[in-house]
């Protein structure tokens, strides 16, 4: 028999499925999908040696094997720790973990600037999706956090590492995708920061996806800061020639009109860059930073977006509409419509559904 | 008075030379053990019982015998020098007092392994002492223990001294590993262990400075001969750097068989506590294991006294007791206060974490943060609550043990001193200025008969 792939059964919170030797906890329980893949921050499938930082993806381990059925006494990374056949994993059913990954939530916005209101990242952030879905209310940290002031790391890109969660993603994308390392980290503790070593400038043609791998607002894209929120743009899938060797040339354009606001790599629904032909999508610099004309580009057509529910809500599928509560205050009376904007106005159309519209909106659109 | 196997010769006379070490007896262990198999040496020291000395306690035959060979792929033996716990001292004193000791046993354990190259990883604090032992390893090289072909075994061996830059982390043998490779110090996510991928992607047995010195004896004695002295798992001797209020400070080769009791007050250990103080607490085992009260200290908590040994300081497990750890005995007496000691122990914790796991790297620096706001009288109740909720998220949570290090010490402050922290609060001044005291912590144990 040639070849054949050996596959184990693990059961995470109660489902069991089939995966390949080799596979990791979180790669299995992703593959099951919904609320039983344990949160990310550090973890990048695409980026070799990431992961077992952040802690959050942390489980349970009821019994390790069938051939050793004995549970392990810690809770695990998942996203490290490879399925052993009959291996029991519990996730969102234990308590343990849930306590944990609260715990590593606060610890993780311990230092945090929460900042959300001035910050790029805000709508499509890692980190206020995991604060959202597992933190607290209210911190219990009363001190002064930690600050670092700005810096630039070559042309395109910002460093606020004020911000900076320490997955350490970026310096695996400026090991693995660029030819000469000139990313670290120094220093150690809360105090360490990653750093170009004396600014530095990163010069390399794919630089720019650190900006697609960092969980939060450290590293943002200055062509596109605070030009706009980001679930205000409008993301469209569209792909061009590249000649840069190794681009993939299908991105994701952001934008507002006719304008292109920013361009990332196209992200699968763990916020990771979309493989194509089993390699990563990376972007070049030229795709991300200098084509910034819808004419540069071919559109396919609205980005299908399975993450980040404010940036969903800004694509207006699924949206959910806020409770009115007029009658509830009115004492059962109907708020009385004086006039719907939408009957008026020539230009906007509410039979035709922006979001449905591939491309940017024109006013050809609305011609009737 | 003990039997002594590490330090009997340590006063010797220029024992640090080549020629006296020689003279003493040196060096006779490495002409037994190439009589010997690789194998069967290993079965030696693990019929020795022979348990790290680093901290953790593991047996170090066990971890040998894990040791993973592949066809045509080198093995490394590295020697973990880079003592940096506060109140551990041991492995400075055996390094430059009796640098051969260390060589000669790394050479028996290097043929055992099969390490044709091993390392010594020296903190970056112990400048000295890495001269001293280059010296010590070229005079081996002069006579033959080291290079090629010795004795015309055709083993051949190299040894290096590896320098620190002064970092407690790189004494987690993962973190080592990686300094050692020339990357920053930060810890390996295991498994692999390192007994099958550790330096340079080679299986690599990483053991203390005091383990490996006690390979000498147990090849010169027999490992059977050296699991007699002792008690129980607790075999062979252990040296313990004492320090703190004791009237006899400095290092100690006890053989695991007297009481806690009989080695802070007798005469032959640490003296008593100087100015007729008394005892009031204990770190037994380096500043990562848990403090312990006088009375718990001295004994158990089923009312039996407490030795010196691996089982018996851990007896009644963390609620009670303590670990032997890497033996750095600290002692406190009633003038100590232990919110102090304790902020102490965690802003070195807090300096010395290396940021890669976030519970780590920020409830480190929280630990430290509210201990000072206790200990500087502005302290709240809900503070005390707060640092046992953070310990316990730090502790089983991260890459590494240095979590559970930090960790642990402000858990055992907070279960067995409350009350004392209860005061810093509710006293915002007076604890500026007084000191809680001794109190019931030297009290007897009120032990509940069972019928």
């Amino acid at each position: 028999m040639a070849d054949e792939i050996k596959t184990f059964k693990v059961t995470i919170d109660n489902i069991t499925i089939d995966v390949p030797a080799g596979t990791t906890v979180l790669n299995a329980a992703r593959q099951i999908g919904g609320d039983v893949a344990p949160p990310a921050m550090c973890y990048y499938s695409k980026l070799q040696g990431s992961g077992g930082k952040c802690r959050t993806c942390l489980v349970e381990v009821a019994a390790g094997s069938t051939a050793d059925p004995r549970p392990m006494p810690k809770l695990v990374a998942s996203c490290r720790t490879t399925v052993m056949d009959g291996m029991i994993v519990k996730n969102i059913t234990s308590e343990k973990v849930k306590d944990a990954r609260a715990g590593v939530v606060e610890f993780l916005l311990l230092n945090h600037p929460l900042d959300c209101p001035i910050c790029d990242q805000a709508g499509e952030c890692h980190l206020q999706d995991l604060g959202y879905e597992h933190g607290k209310e209210g911190t219990r940290y009363e001190f002064p956090r930690r600050t670092f002031e700005k810096e630039d790391i070559g042309p395109y890109i910002q460093l606020h590492m004020t911000r900076c969660i320490l997955c350490y993603r970026c310096t695996y994308v400026a090991d693995q995708l660029t030819d000469k390392r000139v990313h670290g980290i120094l220093d150690r503790g809360e105090h360490a920061e990653i750093s170009t070593y004396i600014s530095k400038a990163v010069d390399n043609e794919f630089s720019g996806n650190m900006i697609d791998v960092c969980p939060v607002g450290a590293l943002t894209d200055k062509t596109f800061r605070f030009k706009n929120r980001v679930w205000f743009t409008k993301p469209v899938d569209a792909h061009r020639s590249c000649n840069t060797p190794s681009c993939c040339g299908n991105t994701t354009l952001w934008l507002r009109g006719e304008e292109v606001f920013r361009v990332t790599a196209r992200k699968d629904e763990w916020g990771e860059v979309k493989s194509y032909d089993g390699k990563p999508g990376w972007i070049c610099n030229t795709c991300r930073f200098d084509k910034k004309k819808t004419s540069d580009w071919t559109i396919e057509g609205v980005t299908k977006l399975n993450r980040h529910s404010v940036i969903s809500q800004g694509k207006y599928e699924g949206l959910v509409m806020p409770k009115e509560t007029i009658q509830e205050v009115m004492g059962g009376r109907e708020p009385k419509l004086l006039m719907n904007i939408h009957d008026e106005s020539e230009v906007n159309n509410p039979k035709i559904h922006l979001s449905e519209i591939n491309g940017p909106a024109h006013s050809e659109n609305f011609e009737n | 008075m003990a039997k002594k196997l590490l330090l009997d010769k340590a006063h010797v006379p220029g024992i640090r030379s080549y020629e006296v070490y020689r003279k003493e007896g040196g060096y006779r262990s490495v002409e037994k053990a190439f009589r010997l198999t690789p194998a069967e040496i290993v079965e030696e020291v693990k019929l020795s019982g022979l348990r790290g000395r680093g901290g953790a306690g593991f047996p170090t035959g066990m971890k040998w015998s894990f040791l993973a060979k592949p066809e045509g792929v080198p093995r490394y033996l590295v020697c973990n020098a880079d003592e940096s716990e506060p109140g551990t001292f041991k492995d400075r004193y055996l390094m430059e007092f009796i640098p051969h000791l260390l060589i000669e046993g790394m050479i028996v354990a290097s043929f055992a392994l099969g390490s044709n190259v091993s390392y010594i990883y020296i903190r970056g604090e112990y400048a000295w002492i890495a001269d001293i032992l280059e010296n010590a390893i070229d005079e081996a090289k002069q006579n033959g223990w080291i290079g090629k072909n010795i004795l015309g075994t055709g083993f051949n061996f190299e040894l290096y001294v590896q320098r620190g830059a002064g970092a407690y982390i790189c004494g987690e043998e993962t973190a080592l590993i990686e300094s050692l490779e020339g990357k920053r110090g930060n810890p390996r996510i295991k498994p692999p262990f390192p007994a099958v991928k550790g330096l340079w992607d080679c299986p690599t047995v990483v053991n203390n400075v005091e383990t490996l010195a006690a390979v000498v004896p147990i090849i010169n004695e027999g490992g059977e001969a050296y699991s007699k002295i002792g008690v129980g798992k607790s075999t062979g001797t252990k040296l313990i750097s004492a320090c703190g209020n004791i009237n006899k400070p400095g290092i100690y080769e006890i053989d695991m068989t007297i009481s806690v009791e009989d080695f802070i007050f007798s005469d032959e250990y640490c003296g008593g506590i100087p100015n007729g103080k008394r005892l009031k607490a204990c770190i037994p085992g380096g500043s990562s294991v848990p403090i312990l009260p006088a009375n718990l200290l001295l004994t158990t908590a089923k009312g039996e006294k407490r030795m010196m040994n691996y089982e018996s300081l851990s007896d009644g497990g963390f609620a009670t007791g303590s670990m032997m750890g890497s033996g750095g005995f600290i002692v406190l007496d009633e003038d100590q206060c232990i919110v102090r000691n304790t902020m102490t122990l965690a802003r070195f914790y807090h300096h010395e974490s290396c940021g890669q796991c976030s519970p780590c790297r920020e409830g480190t620096g929280w630990m430290e943060r509210i201990l000072k706001k206790i200990e500087s009288g502005k302290g709240e109740m809900k503070d005390i609550d707060l640092l046992w909720d953070i310990q316990r998220k730090i502790e089983g949570n991260t890459i590494c043990p240095l979590g559970d290090a930090a960790a642990w010490p402000v858990a055992a402050a907070i279960r067995h001193f409350r009350d004392e922290f209860e005061w810093h609060v509710q006293n915002p001044e007076k604890c500026l200025t007084e000191n809680f005291g001794l109190r019931h912590y030297a009290d007897p144990i009120h032990v509940a008969v069972t019928a």
